[in-house]
């Protein structure tokens, strides 16, 4: 039977549209808990978890979805990037047990509470260092042979990925300190503003050092960017000019703009790396259509899929509509 | 030594997989458990129900979040550890493990939290509807993931193209030959773990006279609902054999440790299965019974081993043992239901102080016999991943070394261990402190119930630690 309608491009959207949204909402959770062992108090370590404690899990939906939308829509890509980030993979979901854990158990113990802050602050960053090694992994490329796998185990481990790793926890790390701004007040949101100039500066640090590394161990990503001069230079222009907004932002001392500022420099530097790689989203050898289901199968789920998005969205907005405003200190949701 | 990558993965995967099930196999039961309890309320406004089903309900909260935690892990390894499989049968799998995953979201998305936190908030009719939904939506979630082990069992409505399988037909590769005999078995199976639990709890409770009304109730309604259910188990669990013994005639011959195809098979009550010699030892056994239980006459001919190759024998010992341990438990139920109804009839029901215990320790047998049921299934499916097409080399992830297998079974194996200790210590001081336990109000009530968090375990409100109160 052949398709009458190609639903690769659909599906690269849907999957795509999930994988930012997991970005940025775990992002700023995640960072929450890399900051957490710098917090000025104990107090503000309860203010930084209740400012994130009823949306947390509904962000991490989105990471779930993902995966398992990859195993129907592009399973190839669920079974190279799996076995190739196999111990990277594992680590990452202990950490978010870990943290997952923390949230739940934080605020009803009292003498264990310093066991809970260390499993939440660990769990983050541990999570956080494996995905940004994901991102770095999929920049350089996978060893394989007739759909397989066939690197080692730690392939995915190199300099560079070690680089995307710290590059991650400063991003997220950035987006914990955004939202605290805008979620808290007083000596917190004071903190918070002191340190969000430091982590940015590491932040375009790294993506400084990933923009110029990248072209060079990727020809098809030089060829890109350099080989003609195109629309796509727009996005590094968008990424800086948040920089500069997110810049004088926290100079003015505005609450919530940091934070836009912040997602918007992650959404452009995701488009970026979009445009760089696309369509090949195993790289090197395979592209979108390779890595596809049977248009019957992206089919089958699509219809369920459908019908369920709008209900997730409308329930994740509501919520953060039903918390929204400041974490006052003291105040938990228990 | 050399690490197997192939069995270290079987290994992990049975480990992960069966800590995942215990949880939803009870939040299934006791989902539907609370519906009634709110049904009833709805009806009598007996506050008493009430008390009972936001005790329940509680428990209810923390289950469901270890199973939610435990399942993330399961979306994972078919791509880490069975990369192969998933590759190839990705086509039907991916959708139907997918629908799994959506169903639960959209559940805990559109009714679990006003299940968990909207009493009082939204109108009697919608909340009892919500935890309706709730039963209904952990039903909707298990009828996909059986989909998907069974087709696994006795695979439907696809063919290769090449190296990968398509979908021919979404409805036979649904509802596959085993599908319906898996489903109703499990599904009974869940509501037999949630009522022996409620049953069990409620006898700890009246022992030491707490509650005595509401626990009474529940124990009363419990001890009905197994009186129907431990035999249609029974009955359910005997259909199903015969529907294995159709499509894996080698499974069911482990399961009787036959290893000869003969007539006048008797059913082996006890015996000491030597895969080596292929024989038995220490057979004790009631002549010609599985002859008639499989094939309806004293000298029906039933499978044996011998039918198939050595090579593609399961491990006879622990398909035959784990089989009896479930059936053991299975007849065990019914006894003890049966023990309730003769009480009952004899009005001694409330004063029968053995009994309370009996249920207090039946209260872990489910779990046991879900876990036994499980591990006769797949072990016995051996050495064949989907039934037939596909073995458990075939499907291994090729780039997988047998350390990495190791070092990950270890990790899971500690992080478990941890994580799960707290879940179910805390679980447990819920039990204890009971329905009486309200949490006191402190100067901020208003403004904590209004922003509490939508989230499974806030809707549980004890402390972590002893006398932290
Ligand atoms: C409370 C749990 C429980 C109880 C009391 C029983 N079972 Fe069971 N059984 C299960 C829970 C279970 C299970 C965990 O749900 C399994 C594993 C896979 C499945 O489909 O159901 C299972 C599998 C299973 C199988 C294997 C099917 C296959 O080959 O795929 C058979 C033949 C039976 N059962 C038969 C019985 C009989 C004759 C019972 C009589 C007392 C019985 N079960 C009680
Ligand atoms: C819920 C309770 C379950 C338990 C306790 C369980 C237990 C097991 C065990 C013990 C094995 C090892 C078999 C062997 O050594 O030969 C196994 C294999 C397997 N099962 Fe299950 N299983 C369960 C459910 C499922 C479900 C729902 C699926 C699929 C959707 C599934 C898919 C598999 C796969 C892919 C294997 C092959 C890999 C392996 O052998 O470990 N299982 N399972
Ligand atoms: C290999 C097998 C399995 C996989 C991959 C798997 C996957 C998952 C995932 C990812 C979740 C979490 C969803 C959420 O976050 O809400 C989940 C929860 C759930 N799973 Fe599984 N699961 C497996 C086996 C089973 C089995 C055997 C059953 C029952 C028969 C089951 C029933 C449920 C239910 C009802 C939930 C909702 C949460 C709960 O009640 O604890 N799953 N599963």
């Amino acid at each position: 039977m052949e398709p009458v309608f190609d639903l690769v491009p659909i599906w690269a959207g849907i999957i795509g549209f999930g994988i930012i949204m997991y970005v940025l909402m775990d992002g700023f959770d995640l960072g929450q808990g890399i900051l957490f062992p710098f917090a000025p108090s104990e107090e503000a370590r309860d203010v930084m978890m209740n400012s994130v404690a009823p949306v947390w899990d509904g962000n991490e939906t989105w990471l779930v979805l993902g995966g398992a939308g990859l195993l129907a829509a592009f399973p190839l890509v669920y079974s190279v990037f799996l076995p190739a980030l196999y111990l990277g993979v594992f680590l990452m979901l202990a950490g978010l047990i870990f943290r997952g854990v923390a949230f739940e158990f934080r605020f009803k113990a009292k003498t264990s509470r310093y066991l809970w802050n260390w499993s939440f602050a660990g769990g983050s960053m541990l999570a956080t260092f494996a995905q940004g090694a994901v991102v770095g992994a999929y920049i350089q490329g996978f060893e394989t042979e007739n759909f397989r796998y066939v690197g080692g185990a730690f392939d995915w481990l190199t300099p560079f990925s070690i680089l995307t790793g710290f590059g991650m926890l400063a991003g997220y790390a950035l987006l914990g300190s955004t939202w605290l701004i805008l979620k808290s007040e007083g000596y917190i949101q004071q903190w918070a503003y002191k340190i969000t100039p430091y982590l940015l500066a590491a932040v375009v640090l790294v993506f400084g050092i990933i923009s110029i590394w990248t072209p060079m161990i990727s020809d098809l990503v030089r060829a890109r960017w350099f080989d003609q001069i195109s629309l796509i230079w727009l996005l590094p222009v968008g990424a800086f000019l948040s920089v500069v907004v997110l810049l004088r932002a926290v100079m003015k001392r505005q609450d919530g703009m940091p934070f836009v500022a912040t997602m918007a420099l992650f959404v452009f530097t995701y488009l970026g790396l979009a445009v760089s790689k696309l369509p090949y989203i195993v790289p090197p050898n395979y592209t979108l259509w390779d890595a596809a289901s049977a248009h019957s199968s992206q089919l089958f789920l699509l219809i369920g899929l459908l019908f369920v998005i709008p209900f997730v969205l409308m329930y994740t907005a509501w919520t953060y509509w039903v918390f929204r405003g400041k974490v006052k200190a003291g105040v938990g949701y228990h | 030594m050399e690490l197997d990558p192939i069995f270290l993965s079987r290994l992990q995967f049975a480990f992960v997989v069966s800590f995942h099930a215990i949880f939803p196999v009870f939040t299934i039961g006791l989902a539907s458990f609370i519906a009634v309890l709110e049904g009833i309320y709805l009806k009598t406004q007996n506050p008493v129900w009430m008390k009972l089903s936001q005790f329940w309900t509680k428990v209810f909260a923390v289950v469901f979040g270890m199973g939610v935690v435990s399942g993330i892990v399961m979306a994972f390894q078919f791509g880490t550890n069975w990369s192969n499989f998933s590759y190839i049968s990705a086509n039907f799998l991916g959708p139907i493990l997918s629908y799994e995953v959506v169903t639960a979201f959209f559940l805990e998305a559109a009714f679990l939290g006003v299940l968990l936190f909207g009493r009082g908030k939204v109108p009697p009719g919608i909340y009892w509807m919500s935890a309706v939904l709730v039963a209904v939506g952990t039903f909707i979630s298990s009828f996909w993931i059986l989909s998907a082990n069974s087709w696994m069992h006795t695979p439907a409505g696809v063919e290769f193209r090449g190296e990968l399988l398509y979908v021919t037909s979404w409805l036979e590769a649904i509802f596959n030959a085993s599908l319906p005999y898996r489903f109703a078995h499990m599904g009974l199976a869940s509501f037999l773990t949630g009522g022996f639990v409620v049953a069990g709890v409620s006898a700890w409770y009246l022992l030491r006279g707490r509650e005595v009304e509401a626990n009474r109730k529940a124990l009363s309604m419990t001890l009905w609902l197994l009186l129907i259910l431990t035999p249609l188990q029974a009955y359910v669990g005997d259909l199903h054999g015969l529907n294995t013994l159709e499509h894996q005639p080698a499974k069911v011959a482990a399961m009787e440790g036959n290893w000869e195809t003969r007539g006048n098979v008797p059913l082996l009550l006890f015996a000491w299965p030597d895969q080596e010699n292929q024989t038995n030892h220490l057979e004790v056994g009631i002549p010609n019974l599985a002859s008639i239980i499989l094939k309806h006459s004293p000298d029906g001919v039933v499978p044996g081993l011998d039918m198939v190759p050595r090579e593609e024998q399961p491990p006879v010992w622990v398909v035959f043992w784990s089989f009896r341990v479930m059936v053991g438990l299975g007849l065990l139920m019914i006894a003890v239901a049966v023990t309730g109804l003769v009480l009952r009839l004899r009005g001694k029901l409330w004063s029968t102080p053995w009994y309370f215990r009996v249920l207090q320790v039946m209260s872990i047998t489910p779990f046991i016999a879900v876990l036994a049921g499980w591990f006769t299934t797949e072990i016995g499916r051996g050495p064949w991943l989907i039934y037939g097409i596909m073995t458990f080399a075939e499907g291994v992830t090729p780039s997988l070394q047998g350390w990495m297998a190791l070092t990950t079974l270890i990790g899971y194996i500690i992080v478990y261990a941890l994580v799960f200790s707290g879940g179910l210590y805390y679980l447990m001081r819920i039990l204890r402190d009971g329905m009486e336990y309200q949490p006191a109000h402190d100067e901020h009530s208003t403004q904590t119930t209004t922003l509490r968090a939508k989230r499974p375990f806030s809707a549980a409100d004890v402390p972590f630690e002893e006398g932290a109160r």
